[in-house]
């Protein structure tokens, strides 16, 4: 604290600046009034209010200032620094002052947006005010440390973002690397049929992007891999990767599948996963034709060389490639990235927690994932809509919102099931001759060419029902009814409540985030927002953004969206993770601590608190040492330091005591 | 007193998780009581025990710490750290006087703007409640206190040396 202390006989010469935000602030704050009493602060050689602050002429007023007034600090009130720390410190930078001379009041979010009470909301200003002044005297100059950046990117999740993201970023010359939990990439988009509003083949658009990403020199494919560990920092990422086992061979696999049929079980008997559960695979098993990589897997859970070790192994047998081998194991890869696009995707609503549509109790009632999967041609009906007992339905229900817009559930819009529902009714309607029903809240169709769509289902035939139904039950009351499921809704529209009698029902389940968001977000070091999506840096601004530097995200893993949007999304995220790149090097916030040798003991209080062990004793002089490239600046070491001498740049001792007491002086 | 007494509250919040909360509740335009100060450090582990304690002498009626939730940390376990130190704090504060919502630590995470707005309303209304701290006026009475009692003890003594323990 003491050599600091020196030097404030003489005060340095402070500007002070506050912006009005149109009327963001000066609606609220007697801006007039705050810009007199700092004026009247000692040490404060220019006290300015103005419009907008952060506008071409604000900046300009405060680099002119600095060169006219020979201002040593400068001090504005505005918005948080989160959005225009960096502008400031320019504007800093060019009227010739250090840019780290400079301390930002949020008078914005944290003041006037947030107070009703003008006074009191005014004389906080002033508070705040004159804590920056006065915290601003103890600032150093500094500078931004600059570390070069890795050019290799990982992207994490193998849907159409994922997908999406390799393609741009490899085309652009990067190396990436693309991680994909799953047995082949595709994500849910290669579960669908169609894909609104234009009704082109899902598979026909997504499959040769797929092809593309295998073939493509710049991309390395690890499916059936998931990202174990994350350290580092943006720019300079290692990412530990664990690659599961298939126990087939993935160099020498040509997907010839001959092994599928030579399995010792003749019939497939186990639920296939990929289409829902609703056909079978064997223990030996390809997702789909078009799986990428085409490569086997085997299902540790039924194969029975896996399970006994006493199978004939009839598969490996055939293999005349010779990749089948049962002593895989699991093993770990590390690898050094700069950016990283995380595109993990969303998880389908469980039906089973609206136990009123009787999801699980009747064997009609389906998830939309399900159709998705039975009106695909290359699905486990090969397209036919029939019924779990092979009937075919006379009438269908689709029940919109199914886990959205629900106080009990989830209370977000999923945005795209109105959209996937008004496309099953109308593939549901091509492939068998049914009655469709749709029972929806509010038919919400924004998109290029969505309200069409909903426009040409209108005059298919598809009746609309608005209302969300009660429940689905298989309680007849008529004849008509006997053995079949009803739909019991109130009509909103017609005012009464009716009884609709079909034969199968679609529960259009809506977009969640994934079950292990949570773990994955910690892994990676950014935030969830309240209901679990990734958490943007800025929800307009930096949509693909986290508030790790470096780290972006791209898809359902933000939020619900469609795919237009999802794409979008995916080819912004690649944009910044190259602009990243492309520069070379990034500069980090000199806020590292440091220690002043001369006031070490040597105690080595603050080493084992560091959590990137940037601490070290030097043993022969007993002095603490900090590698700047390893700490991060979080400053818990200079907060346990008992004698004071470690000083964390940005928040040092004096420069804190000095805002506790200008925040509470009178 | 015939002024209303207004609670002043000092904040320190970290500006990963509970600054960028309180940013979203500003941009939400969520409303809440002008009484709370907030000044940021990059991590709730920053904030040494003596900043609260400057803080309440300073004149602080309360002082409000905000961290990212256990676990969530941007910087792993900074904020376990703070927990330790402020449990401490806590106890040292009660032997002070200084208890019962004056000193509150919470783990606000960016997205729960409307909970910086629960907790700063809260602790504002509870420490309104408990009337102003004024430990600096304290301070001197117990001074003076301490000075009487010296001056008693070295009076009434007898003129051997005595040894203060300080």
């Amino acid at each position: 604290m003491s050599d600091n202390k020196k030097k404030q006989d003489v005060l340095p010469r402070v500007g002070f600046y506050i912006c009005h935000c149109g009327t963001n602030i000066a609606g609220t704050i007697n801006v007039a009034e705050v810009q007199k009493y700092v004026a009247g602060l000692p040490g404060v050689a220019v006290s300015r209010d103005y419009k907008y602050m952060c506008s071409d002429p604000g900046q300009e007023m405060i680099a002119q200032d600095i060169k006219e007034h020979k201002l040593e600090r400068l001090v504005v009130a505005a918005c948080s620094p989160n959005l225009h720390e960096e502008t400031f410190r320019k504007a800093a930078a060019k009227g010739g002052l250090n840019p780290f001379f400079f301390q930002m009041v949020n008078i914005r979010e944290h003041a006037s947006w947030v107070h009703t009470d003008k006074i009191a909301a005014t004389l906080k200003v002033m508070d705040l005010s004159r804590a920056a002044v006065a915290r601003v005297r103890y600032h150093h100059a500094l500078d931004k440390k600059r570390v070069p950046v890795d050019p290799n990117v990982l992207v994490v999740g193998g849907g159409i973002a994922g997908i999406h993201a390799a393609l741009t970023l490899a085309n652009a010359g990067k190396q990436v690397t693309l991680v994909e939990r799953e047995a082949t990439i595709g994500g849910h988009m290669a579960l669908f049929d169609k894909t609104f509003p234009t009704l082109d083949c899902a598979a026909c658009i997504l499959t040769p992007k797929m092809s593309a990403v295998k073939s493509h020199p710049n991309i390395r494919l690890w499916s059936y891999s998931e990202v174990e560990k994350v350290e580092g920092y943006v720019g300079n990422y290692k990412v530990k990767v664990k690659r599961k086992p298939r126990y087939v061979n993935e160099d020498l696999c040509v997907g010839c599948m001959e092994c599928i049929d030579a399995c010792v079980f003749k019939e497939a008997k186990f639920p296939d996963k990929f289409n829902q559960g609703l056909g079978k695979r064997k223990p030996v098993y390809i997702d789909f034709p078009q799986a990428t990589p085409k490569v086997v897997l085997l299902d540790p859970e039924t194969c029975i060389q896996l399970k006994t070790g006493k199978c004939k192994k009839s598969c490996a047998e055939v293999c005349d490639r010779k990749a089948f081998d049962f002593t895989q194991k699991e093993k770990f890869e590390e690898i050094q990235v700069g950016a990283i696009v995380l595109a993990t995707g969303f998880k389908a609503y469980d039906a089973k927690r609206d136990p009123q549509y009787g999801y699980g109790k009747y064997p009609g009632v389906y998830t939309s994932l399900e159709i998705e999967r039975l009106v695909n041609a290359s699905g486990p009906t090969s397209g036919e809509v029939v019924l779990r007992d092979g009937k075919k339905p006379k009438a269908v229900g689709i029940v919109h919102c199914v886990g959205s817009r629900d106080a009990k559930s989830n209370k977000w819009c999923s945005r795209v099931c109105c959209m996937y529902s008004l496309k099953l009714a109308h593939l549901i309607k091509e492939h068998s001759d049914a009655e469709v029903y749709n029972f929806y809240i509010d038919m919400r169709t924004p998109g290029k060419g969505y309200e069409e769509f909903y426009d040409k289902l209108l005059s298919e035939g598809v009746h609309f029902i608005r209302g969300r139904v009660a429940d689905v039950t298989d309680w007849a009351m008529t004849p008509e009814e006997e053995g079949r499921l009803v739909m019991r809704v109130e009509d909103t529209l017609a005012g009464f409540v009716r009884r609709i009698p079909v034969d199968m029902v679609v529960l259009s389940t809506g977009l969640e985030p994934q079950a292990d968001a949570q773990e994955v977000r910690r892994r990676f070091n950014i935030g969830c927002g309240s209901e679990g999506f990734f958490q943007e840096r800025h929800p307009k601004l930096a949509p693909v953004n986290t508030f790790t530097d470096g780290i972006y995200i791209a898809g359902a893993c933000q939020a619900p969206r469609d795919i237009p949007d999802t794409v979008a999304q995916a080819g912004a995220a690649a944009a910044e993770a190259l602009a990243l790149i492309d520069a070379g090097f990034v500069e980090l916030e000199p806020n590292t601590s440091h220690v002043v040798e001369d006031e070490c003991s040597g105690c080595k209080t603050c080493v084992p608190l560091c959590p990137y062990s940037a601490i070290t004793v030097e043993e022969e002089k007993k002095k603490a040492i900090i590698n700047e490239v390893l700490c991060k600046g979080c400053g818990v070491c200079a907060a346990a330091c008992p004698s004071g001498s470690i000083r964390q740049n940005l928040f040092e001792d004096d420069e804190i005591f000095s805002e506790i007491e200008g925040v509470l002086a009178k | 007193m015939t002024e209303k007494f207004e609670p002043r509250i000092v904040a320190f919040f970290c500006n990963w998780c509970t600054y960028t909360a309180a940013d979203l509740a500003g941009v939400s335009r969520l409303k809440y009581a002008p009484n709370v100060s907030v000044i940021r450090v990059m991590c709730s582990g920053r904030v040494d025990p003596q900043f609260v304690l400057d803080a309440f002498a300073r004149g602080a009626d309360g002082v409000l710490l905000g961290g990212c939730h256990p676990g969530d940390c941007h910087y792993a376990e900074g904020n376990y750290k703070t927990l330790r130190r402020m449990r401490m704090l806590e106890r040292l504060l009660k032997g002070m006087g200084i208890y019962d919502g004056r000193f509150r630590l919470e783990w606000i995470s960016g997205a729960e703007g409307e909970k910086v707005k629960t907790v700063i309303n809260e602790m504002t209304e509870k420490v309104r409640a408990l009337g102003p701290l004024d430990l600096p006026g304290k301070t001197l009475e117990w001074d003076k206190e301490l000075e009487e009692l010296e001056a008693h003890v070295n009076k009434s003594a007898p003129k051997e040396e005595v040894v203060h323990a300080r």
